[in-house]
């Protein structure tokens, strides 16, 4: 699929761009994000026409759409349909989150499936549809821009749409976590307290939050570009983190990003 | 289709978390079935677990819900605890009891204004509702900075609004410090008469008379309106310790849906949430939010659920004070956590979300591992509640047009809140061989 121009919002002719919010395997926090921009919903609504959001209104599904953000992961058969037909309606499509762009925490179900004699049983498996993996939009549709989070963040959100909105090509940065850690003087917990931070790998976006409140960085926002995590993991060994604990470290929301994922499996 | 057969088909219901759909068959003015079908995909967060440290649970369990994630790790870090034989000191256990105030506001103003206003002025959403009149889109604007007290609470005490970060197994990771509790208690005070407006809003809308005799399900505590600890109690003599709740409650798959509904045993369907819970302890509220209640027109009992929407409004009002005196009597802990080595143990805990009571029981292994856990949401508790409201209610929309009867009906379900996200946490996934 070819990506779209992104110049789409202020060059149409429609008096405003229509912005949809759909939802597959998810928690609903991502999109929850969008209902938290108090100060800013009221004016985004004036901005944009929000045509399907079925969280917040009963407006049917029709039409295209100028933005469309998706959230959740692809895991039912019906929803593989679903995501083709939301990409077919979309000019350009942002997946929000950890679940949309990687699978989320409902794809740890997906190391189920090394083992051959694995076999999957419901109380009464014939009445519930469900795939053997879960698996990112991407997997079955281009993605125009990926929103990292668990949940994202919702400054990360508006900033997009304000970008789209000026007519501009909507970019997040990406580097790791630690630096902003550097930056704003936040002690390292790694460093100080020999704790098993993932800032080192993690791209950046919540905004220094787990070091902020003496927390180890457990990687909400998945890997940064080109993580080392070979040598963070050696370091991890090196405080005394048994094999275990590190794979769990990489296998948590963003168990299925290809960097974290063969991370993981050299400490099986 | 025969004369005198009707459907009244929801395909997707909107305005509630998740996805869900309604469908009501009629036969000659009697309703032959109704179906609450939860069609989100179910992600298996029971089996997710196993394997995983106990240190782990309250941020994968917040993954359930977005709406209400404070809920998953409140009920999850005190029935681990429960299994480690510990219990926090009273300024952790404060700490807590506000986080989850903050919660209630955050879900409840949500509810209120964002998914059931409209139901009753009868808009679509509550942006139209906004863009209609510039009343309206004051009271959207009021309830949104109300909202955003809330989301201070959670901002604070939990790091972010949505999946907090501070959160821990026998306590927090960081204290928050008493400049940043100053700040949050003069936010709080600004949203006192928000919350007052709020509930004088709602409690001027029309609601539809309604009246039956149902079960109330909910926590009763010694001296507190019930949020992290006491009873399992309801007005039929239920009063029993969270352990004992397998042995009265549950659960049962039904072939339309993906979620499991919860029973009583050897009975059927029973309330939870904020009216089961005004109903049981509205003795518990502090003399200022009984008041706001009795001049709003709240009866007690009441019977009604389309009040749920002014019981909502008076726990917002309640949950603000009650930040604030918590807030206001604070004494800092010596130590932001307790810290534990773990044991092989079972543990069981049921604290109340915002829908209601929230049941989870983990087993874990002698190194800190989960071997076993069970989670029962509210909405799960509720889904059979809400079938047989709809079978009584459906006779009364039979002379209207099919969007009209399936408007009413939704209203119906959403007096309830349901969370569908919640109620697909789960279902049986289980791996042989591994
Ligand atoms: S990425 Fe996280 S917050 Fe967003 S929908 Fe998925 S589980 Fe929820």
């Amino acid at each position: 699929m070819i990506a779209q121009p992104l110049t789409v919002l202020n060059t149409r002719r429609a008096p405003r761009p229509r912005l949809g919010v759909f939802k597959f395997a998810s928690c609903d926090g991502c999109q929850l994000s969008l209902l938290d921009c108090e100060d800013e919903l009221l004016a985004v609504a004036d901005r944009v026409e929000i045509a399907f959001f079925r969280e917040a209104t009963r407006r049917p599904l029709e039409g295209s759409f100028d933005v469309s953000l998706v959230e959740g992961s692809v895991s039912a058969p019906e929803q593989e349909a679903e995501i083709r037909d939301v990409r077919a309606r979309s000019r350009f499509l942002i997946t929000l989150g950890a679940c949309a762009s990687h699978g989320g925490i409902q794809a740890l179900r997906n190391f189920s499936r090394v083992d051959d004699a694995l076999a999957i049983v419901y109380a009464t498996p014939e009445t519930i549809s469900t795939l053997p993996s879960s698996r990112p939009a991407s997997d079955y549709v281009h993605v125009d821009l990926e929103l990292p989070g668990c949940p994202i963040n919702k400054r990360q959100l508006l900033s997009v749409l304000a970008q789209m909105l000026s007519g501009g090509k909507p970019r997040i940065d990406q580097h790791a976590l630690c630096l902003d850690c550097k930056r704003q003087n936040v002690v390292c917990v790694l460093v100080a307290h020999g704790s098993p931070c993932l800032g080192p790998v993690t791209s950046t976006g919540c905004g220094v939050l787990c070091p902020s409140y003496d927390r180890p960085c457990f990687s909400c926002f998945g890997p940064a570009p080109q993580p080392n995590t070979a040598s963070l993991a050696e370091r991890f060994q090196a405080i005394g983190l048994s094999a275990d604990h590190i794979r769990r470290l990489f296998q948590m929301f963003y168990n299925q990003a290809p960097e974290f994922l063969e991370e993981a499996r050299r400490h099986e | 289709m025969s004369e005198g057969t009707r459907t009244i088909r929801i395909e997707a219901l909107a305005r509630v978390e998740g996805e869900g759909a309604l469908t009501v068959h009629l036969r000659e003015g009697r309703v032959e079935d109704v179906h609450f079908r939860i069609f989100e995909a179910p992600r298996f967060f029971e089996a997710l677990l196993r394997g995983r440290d106990l240190t782990e649970v309250p941020d994968i369990t917040a993954r359930i819900c977005g709406i209400c994630p404070v809920a998953y790790q409140m009920s999850a870090c005190h029935a681990l605890e429960a299994a480690l034989g510990m219990s926090l000191p009273s300024p952790l256990r404060a700490l807590r009891r506000l986080l989850y105030c903050g919660e209630w506001i955050e879900s409840h103003v949500l509810h209120i204004a964002f998914l059931h206003a409209p139901d009753f002025l009868r808009f679509e959403s509550s942006i139209a509702m906004a863009q209609s009149s510039p009343e309206l889109a004051e009271q959207v604007r009021s309830a949104l900075q109300l909202k955003k007290a809330g989301n201070a609470i959670v901002n604070l005490i939990g790091g972010r609004e949505i999946h907090p970060i501070n959160v821990r197994v026998g306590g927090f990771y960081r204290i928050p410090r008493q400049d940043e509790r100053a700040a949050l208690a003069e936010t709080l005070r600004a949203a006192r008469d928000r919350a007052h407006a709020l509930l004088r809003w709602v409690a001027a809308f029309e609601l539809p008379a309604a009246d039956h005799d149902y079960e109330f399900v909910a926590l009763r505590h010694d001296d507190e309106y019930p949020m992290n600890e006491g009873r399992l109690v309801s007005n039929r003599g239920l009063d029993i310790a969270y352990a004992e709740f397998p042995n009265e409650f549950q659960e049962h798959q039904v072939p339309y849906s993906n979620a499991l509904q919860c029973r009583r045993k050897g009975g059927g369907a029973y309330f939870v949430g904020p009216l089961a819970r005004w109903n049981l302890n509205h003795d518990r509220l502090p003399p200022e939010a009984q008041q706001a209640a009795a001049e709003s027109g709240l009866t007690w009992p009441c019977r009604n659920p389309y009040a749920s929407i002014v019981v909502r409004a008076v726990e917002v009002l309640f949950a603000v004070d009650e930040a604030i005196r918590l807030l206001d009597t604070f004494e800092p802990p010596a130590s932001a956590f307790i810290p534990f080595e773990p044991v092989a143990a079972e543990g069981v805990w049921i604290t109340e979300a915002p829908r209601g009571i929230l049941y989870h029981r983990y087993v874990i292994d002698t190194v800190g591992k989960i071997s076993e856990a069970v989670i029962v949401p509210p909405t799960s508790q509720n889904q059979r509640q809400i079938e047989e409201d709809l079978i009584r209610f459906a006779p009364s929309v039979l002379d209207l047009p099919d969007d009209d009867a399936a408007w009413r009906c939704e209203q119906v379900v959403r007096n309830y809140d349901p969370c569908i996200s919640c109620a697909t946490h789960s279902l049986k996934l289980k791996v042989i061989g591994r």
